[in-house]
């Protein structure tokens, strides 16, 4: 099945990349962009038995940096 | 001294490995061990273990996640639990926080740039087996170069940090977003060091500066003191 994990910075982590893809929004005359924040997303394609757990651990030990990040798991009955 | 044995891991996309060689092999007579990042052991009986600047897995998914789990940091995680004392230099640290050897991370520079240009730096630990061949209060110019410098940590971890004299360096100056502007850390035991400036970088004269030396300095004669 395909995975989507989604990584993004935890609330109150100063976003650098995000600031500056506001300010380019707003330079190309966007308006009532009022924050961006950037993040990414993984894909994955795990074997059917894959657990929520092994999941789990994949984005605690790899995937995201619990640090700074927060993490959600898509899975194909949501996607 | 003779005999001082250290080793400097290499993982692919390292730059630094051979500058931190030179630096070791200058200042403590010996050439440091090279270790590979696939090795699953390291050389036994080490004095000591650098983590050398670069961008390691082409800084692929975060800087330093690729390397810190690669085969050769069960070693030096290992190592640094038994008291062995371990640098870690920009993409070292990076790799240590990754790895959890040190708390915090290491995140975009606040400003998006690249930043390459020596900086002045607060010695804030003169204790520490890395830093106690400088004089208290010390200020002292290392270059660094980095774009993942902006050191991130929640406040009760920076407190516990600054309560405990786990700073060991901090930017004079505004240089890439650090809380607190810091430059560098140690670990609770004190034998782990990670920076993002470069000392390595900082050892002659022609260098710009030898402001650098006295941390290889320090690392040495604690070993010296500690077999005498």
């Amino acid at each position: 099945m395909k995975v989507r994990v989604h990584v993004s910075l935890k609330p109150g982590v100063l976003d650098p990349q995000g600031r500056a893809v506001h300010h380019a929004l707003q330079g190309l005359g966007f308006e009532g962009v009022s924050d961006v924040r950037v993040g990414r997303t993984i894909e994955l394609d795990v074997a059917d038995s894959t657990t929520d757990e092994a999941l789990d651990e994949m984005c605690r030990k790899l995937l995201a940096n619990m640090v700074i990040e927060n993490y959600r798991i898509e899975k194909p009955e949501t996607v | 001294m003779a005999g001082f044995r250290a080793a400097v891991v290499t993982f692919p996309g390292s730059n630094c490995d051979r500058d931190m060689a030179v630096a070791l092999e200058k200042v403590s007579g010996t050439a440091p061990i090279r270790v590979w990042h696939g090795d699953a052991d390291l050389p036994d009986r080490l004095d000591f273990i650098a983590l050398p600047g670069g961008f390691s897995y082409g800084d692929y998914l975060r800087s330093g996640a690729m390397a810190a789990n690669s085969p050769v940091m069960r070693s030096v995680k290992a190592a640094a639990e038994r008291g062995v004392p371990v640098l870690g230099v920009c993409n070292g640290f990076q790799v240590l926080t990754e790895a959890g050897l040190l708390p915090g991370a290491l995140m975009r520079n606040a400003g998006q740039n690249f930043i390459c240009r020596t900086v002045a730096l607060g010695v804030e630990n003169t204790q520490s087996l890395f830093t106690s061949g400088y004089e208290n209060g010390a200020t002292v110019h290392i270059p660094v170069a980095h774009h993942d410098g902006n050191y991130f940590a929640d406040d009760a971890t920076l407190d516990r940090l600054e309560g405990e004299g786990r700073v060991a360096f901090r930017y004079l100056e505004a240089v890439n977003g650090s809380q607190r502007q810091i430059a560098g850390i140690l670990n609770e035991a004190g034998n782990v060091l990670g920076m993002m400036p470069h000392p390595e970088r900082a050892i002659e004269q022609d260098h710009g500066g030898t402001d650098g030396r006295a941390l290889f300095e320090s690392a040495v004669r604690a070993l010296a003191g500690a077999t005498a």
